[in-house]
């Protein structure tokens, strides 16, 4: 726990929702700032500085991707998505423009407490890099600095785009990352649509890493949106 | 007593006559020649009906700058004329399309006969119609009254009497139909020599070029003439009405069928007058007409051409022209006449010189010696100018024959030479005569004749006595010769005349197995485009030039649907052609009198009254008009593709209305879940929560815990259900569309399992995927939904710590999926009906599922093209298996996976990349 408490911004218009998030947020020791349009979700935003913010796709006033686009204008501040069941292309839409991750309506209190925590251990990392530079996922340990890759402490072999694909969803342990994002940061811009070779790399990292690659336990496929790298389980 | 009409039939009478659209009236000031005041009389009366309130516009006035005339011409609307450039001259023509346009109550047509211009040079191009009276057929079509003027020698059937009177011919004129049509004549009436007292006073207006004609055609004995003629024409037309009246019938039915007249056409020119004749008779006598010519095997192209042309007329004039083929034209006529119950024969009186009657018979003699029964009626022929010239001989031998023909003869003459000391002289002739059989069993008569009289001379120049003389000593030799030249020509005859009918025979064939193959593969085609390939191609291929089968789309207007060959229908003109030609349902372009300036003919496809699309065809020569035998077979064409393509739109219609029958099944299962299924689980919801709010003190806290689980489940099941219902919906809608890309099936199957982790927890699970399994061309959404369907279905309903297995492999086209679960297994007889919509035929084990994850399972499949089927297995449980074809290419070429191994950076990806 943090010296002073986080703060979560809820930009919700769904009364019944905000009213079961209370006492959640609450009993996890955060601050909730309540918003229920847009509009003023952005105005809070900007005046209460939160350290993570909850955004309801489907708001009255303004659509949430859009409300996405413009905190990023200003704000590196964690995004954690509220969204429906086939909502798909505006979940990618969101996290392609800079939302870091999503949950799916209905969800469990449980479910969204610890995205908030992953968010925000994430948000602190890139404020204050740890010096510690291996990422731990399970038996899995990835050193960044000697740039190795060990399972059980076995070394394992990768390419090095293997290894690019492998940090990079590292670097973003426990958030999604959407095709395209993942696309763009190993390949390169003009590759954003060949996704079908990310499922191909993909594949070949949890057959290198997965105790059953048909039943991952880290490389999670979020399919029609993008890889999550599992960290803590 | 009563002759009163029933009033149940007067008023079934007005609603039909209600029911039908509107047709124009058609009124015709009719006179006796050009002066008499038609228009005039045309311009006051419609004066008067634009005063009385009727919205009149003059379309076309021709008033010949007559002040009189022009005058009558005030307050009247009139219609811009349409300009026509066509070889340097500006022609005022009727505007057809601004007259439809204005849609006016009345309209004012001046000279029906007038021919138009056709072929225009600017780019507007000519006009649509051959002659004015198709444009006023046209504005009566769309119900617009039209009032027109005619002179009585433009009339079709008066046309020969008229120049028989005047001496001059008339090539413009109207068929007597439209006459017929015209629901009032008014006749013009001035005695001639108040019109020859108008001609010199120079207040008629004659056209530059038939001036020279003026003195010979308004002579007084000539009008006098005429005059009787327009005013017997009158006569007849109002008796006839006065006929239809009585009959008491709306519509006119003109003719009785007690008289049916059959008329012979030949390819005469004196034809012509037959018919003429003949339609003279058919209208006095109320009887139905038929124009019938026999090709027989011997006729000549230009004989045919004469026939068409004269055929064309019978029809221009009413007949119903047909066409019969036989080796004997008194045969033919005679059984098509018996046959078709025919009262009268109207033949020609032969022209033929007495002697080639003999010798050939006389057809009309043979006619009356056979007709029994019938009455045939010899008529007089005359030469006509205006049908066309006489026909020449037939097509001649080429020189090639002759000189084969001479070659022939000069073999036989070196082999009678070499033979002659060995032989009698009479021998001879047999090696000359087997040399002209040879020869005319070949070629035609003139190289036949050719060699029989050469062998005659040279038989009697070389071997006979006196040698080297064509002085015949021996009477013998003179019967040798006679006999000679006799054989070759009967022999030449005979072979021609086989050749001949071969050929007919031949032509006819391939254009019945033409219809035939047509007619099986419409049959065998499924599919309003498949059948317009294959009629297009059919027609293409038959007539010899390119076609294209163009249909309507929901708003009327045609687009190409087939076409074979690669003409260009799309543009503006033969467009214009096509979408005239589907909305009157008539034939026009190239080889008719309606647009013939098109580059190709259509014809409507109708069946059962209703308008399909358009039939067109380009020919490959476009100065070959269509013979009526090509018309009838392409006219065949049409109505077979017509009736095929009703066909096709019938079972489509039906398919939909099955299709909409679904959809109300579906409709109704759904009511009935969202009224149980739904409620079932918010009850639960709602009780247990109520329970929690008035209740907490007196609840223990594990109560309080077992109903607030009790909530948490129901929500989760209240959610699956919601979910499914959503998702059968969105598979359902018609604006559905998957979206394949290239998935290895292991992700898929590891995503389901993620993302069912509960469910799952209490049994076993088994992948076996082999790695070599190819990549799936699939919407990975839809198939893990599929997945995570099949395998929650086997969790319900198999125990928990049982095995469930998932096993693929690839298959001949696909790839082959099965989820197998150690459980009960299914009821037999239900493997099918587990797929259908809110079907639930296992034995639950805890909860009930939604009764739609299956048939969800069975959209996916169904949508990407593959099958789904379920059965128990030998030893126990039950499996799901799909299977999905191949993409259609070839999944991503991964070897040039094991470059990238070697290589780093995003720079040599790149590279390698691309040989992917």
């Amino acid at each position: 726990m943090t010296a002073a408490a986080a703060s979560v911004l809820l930009v919700e218009d769904e009364l019944p929702i905000r009213r079961f998030l209370r006492p959640a947020i609450d009993a996890a020791g955060w601050r909730l700032i309540e918003a229920d349009t847009g509009q003023r979700g952005m105005l809070e935003a900007s005046q209460v500085r939160p350290d993570v913010i909850i955004l309801d796709l489907g708001l009255p006033d303004i659509d949430g991707i859009e409300v996405v686009r413009r905190m990023r204008e200003w704000s590196a501040v964690p995004i954690i998505i509220l969204s429906a069941r086939g909502q798909e292309n505006d979940k990618i839409a969101a996290l392609d423009a800079g939302a870091d991750d999503y949950v799916q309506k209905p969800f469990g209190v449980a479910e969204l407490i610890a995205r908030i925590r992953v968010a925000l251990r994430h948000a602190a990392a890139r404020v204050q890099p740890s010096a510690d530079m291996t990422i731990v996922a399970g038996d899995i340990a990835i050193d960044l600095v000697r740039r190795t890759v060990t399972r059980s402490g076995a070394s394992v072999h990768l390419t090095p785009l293997e290894y690019k694909l492998l940090t990079t969803l590292a670097r973003n342990a426990g958030l999604v990352m959407t095709h395209r994002q993942l696309l763009r940061e190993v390949w390169g811009a003009g590759h954003a649509e060949d996704s079908t070779y990310l499922r191909m790399f993909v594949r070949q990292l949890r057959q290198k890493l997965e105790d059953n690659p048909t039943q991952p336990k880290h490389l999670i496929t979020e399919v029609g949106v993008g890889y999550r790298l599992v960290v803590e389980r | 007593m009563d002759q009163r009409p029933d009033p149940d039939a007067l008023l079934a009478r007005a609603q039909a006559e209600a029911a039908q659209p509107r047709r124009g009236r058609l009124k015709i000031f009719f006179g006796m020649s050009a002066g008499v005041g038609k228009t005039y009389a045309m311009l006051q009366e419609a004066q008067e009906r634009r005063r009385s309130g009727s919205d009149v516009v003059a379309g076309y006035i021709e008033t010949h700058k007559r002040p009189e005339t022009d005058a009558l011409k005030q307050g009247l609307e009139e219609l811009p004329p349409r300009w026509v450039e066509y070889r340097g001259m500006r022609l005022r023509e009727f505007d057809l399309d601004a007259a439809l346009a204005r849609k006016p109550g009345l309209i004012l047509v001046d000279e029906l006969a007038h021919t138009n211009t056709v072929e225009g040079d600017g780019a507007t191009g000519g006009l649509r119609h051959a002659k004015r009276y198709q444009d006023v057929l046209e504005l009566l079509d769309s119900g617009i009254d039209v009032y027109t003027t005619v002179n009585v020698q433009h009339i079709e059937s008066l046309n020969d009497v008229v120049a028989q009177i005047t001496g001059i011919p008339v090539k413009e004129t109207v068929p007597d139909s439209i006459i017929e049509r015209a629901d009032e004549i008014e006749l013009v009436d001035i005695p001639p020599d108040d019109l020859l007292q108008r001609l010199r006073e120079g207040r008629v207006y004659v056209a530059d070029q038939v001036q020279r004609a003026v003195s010979q055609f308004f002579r007084r004995e000539n009008l006098v003439a005429l005059r009787e003629l327009a005013l017997r024409e009158t006569a007849a037309r109002v008796g006839e009405q006065v006929r239809v009246e009585r009959a008491g019938r709306g519509e006119t039915r003109p003719w009785a069928t007690a008289e049916r007249i059959l008329v012979c056409v030949g390819p005469s020119p004196l034809s012509a007058r037959v018919i003429r004749i003949a339609r003279r008779m058919a209208a006095a006598a109320q009887a139905e007409w038929i124009a019938a010519s026999v090709e027989t095997p011997g006729q000549s192209e230009l004989g045919a051409a004469q026939v068409r042309r004269n055929l064309k007329l019978a029809e221009r004039l009413g007949a119903e022209p047909t066409m019969l083929t036989g080796e004997r034209v008194v045969d033919e006529i005679l059984a098509y006449a018996v046959r078709h119950n025919m009262t009268k024969i109207v033949v020609g009186k032969p022209t033929l010189p007495r002697w080639r009657e003999w010798l050939r018979g006389s057809i009309v003699d043979e006619l009356i010696r056979r007709s029994g029964e019938i009455d045939v009626h010899v008529v007089k022929g005359e030469p006509d100018d205006v049908v066309g010239a006489r026909p020449r001989a037939a097509r001649r031998a080429g020189w090639r024959e002759y000189a084969m023909a001479a070659a022939v003869m000069g073999a036989c003459t070196i082999l009678a030479a070499l033979a002659f000391p060995y032989i009698s002289a009479v021998n001879v002739t047999m090696i000359y005569l087997a040399g002209v059989v040879l020869v005319a069993t070949r070629h035609s008569l003139g190289p036949s004749a050719l060699a029989s009289v050469s062998a005659a001379l040279l038989f009697d120049f070389l071997f006979t006595s006196p040698y080297y003389s064509f002085a015949i000593s021996d009477i013998q030799y003179v019967i040798a010769c006679l006999v000679l030249l006799a054989t070759a020509l009967v022999i030449s005859g005979l072979t021609q005349r086989v050749r001949r009918q071969n050929e007919a025979a031949r032509t006819r064939y391939v254009r019945t197995a033409a219809l035939y193959f047509m007619s099986r593969q419409l049959a065998a085609a499924a599919g309003a485009d498949s059948l317009a390939r294959v009629a297009a191609k059919h027609v293409a291929d038959v007539f010899l030039g390119e076609s294209a089968i163009l249909v309507p789309d929901s708003e009327l207007r045609l687009a190409v649907s087939a076409q074979s060959g690669g003409f260009a229908v799309e543009t503006t003109n033969e467009r214009a052609a096509a979408q005239w030609v589907f909305e009157h349902r008539k034939w026009a372009g190239w080889s008719t009198d309606t647009l013939p300036s098109s580059q190709a003919i259509y014809l409507p496809l109708v069946a059962s009254g209703k308008s399909l699309g358009v039939l067109a065809l380009r020919p490959r020569q476009p100065e070959a008009l269509l013979e009526p035998d090509q018309r009838h077979m392409l006219e065949t064409f049409a109505t077979q593709l017509a009736i095929a393509l009703e066909r096709a739109a019938l079972a489509t219609e039906a398919e939909a209305a099955r299709r909409q029958a679904e959809a109300e099944n579906i409709r109704s299962s759904l009511l009935s879940c969202v009224s149980h299924d739904l409620r079932t689980p918010l009850a639960a919801i709602a009780g247990a929560a109520s329970a929690l709010v008035e209740g907490s003190q007196q609840l223990s806290d594990a109560m309080q815990r077992e109903l607030a689980q009790s909530i948490a489940d129901e929500a989760g099941r209240l959610n699956q259900l919601v979910g499914k219902l959503l998702d059968m919906t969105r598979l359902e809608s018609a604006g559905f569309r998957v979206q394949k890309d290239w998935y290895p099936l292991d992700e898929l199957v590891g995503a389901a399992l993620t993302r069912l982790g509960s469910t799952l927890r209490r049994h076993r699970v088994n992948t076996e995927i082999p790695d070599s399994l190819p990549l799936m061309h699939v919407d990975g959404p839809l198939i893990e939904e599929l997945l995570g369907n099949l395998l929650e279905n086997a969790a319900r309903y198999s125990p928990p710590g049982s095995t469930i297995t998932v096993r693929a492999a690839a298959v001949p086209g696909g790839v082959r999926t099965a989820v197998l679960d150690d459980g009960p297994g299914l009821q037999p007889g239900t493997e099918k009906e587990i797929f259908r919509r809110f079907v639930r035929f296992r034995p639950p084990s805890d909860r009930q599922g939604t009764g739609l994850g299956l048939a969800i399972c069975e959209a996916v499949v169904r949508l990407h093209g593959g099958e789904i089927e379920a059965q128990n297995r030998a030893e126990g449980g039950a499996q799901f298996w799909f299977t999905l074809p191949h993409g259609p290419s070839a999944p991503p070429d991964l070897s040039g996976m094991d470059v990238l191994h070697t290589r780093s950076g995003p720079r040599d990806t790149h590279a390698s990349e691309a040989t992917l």
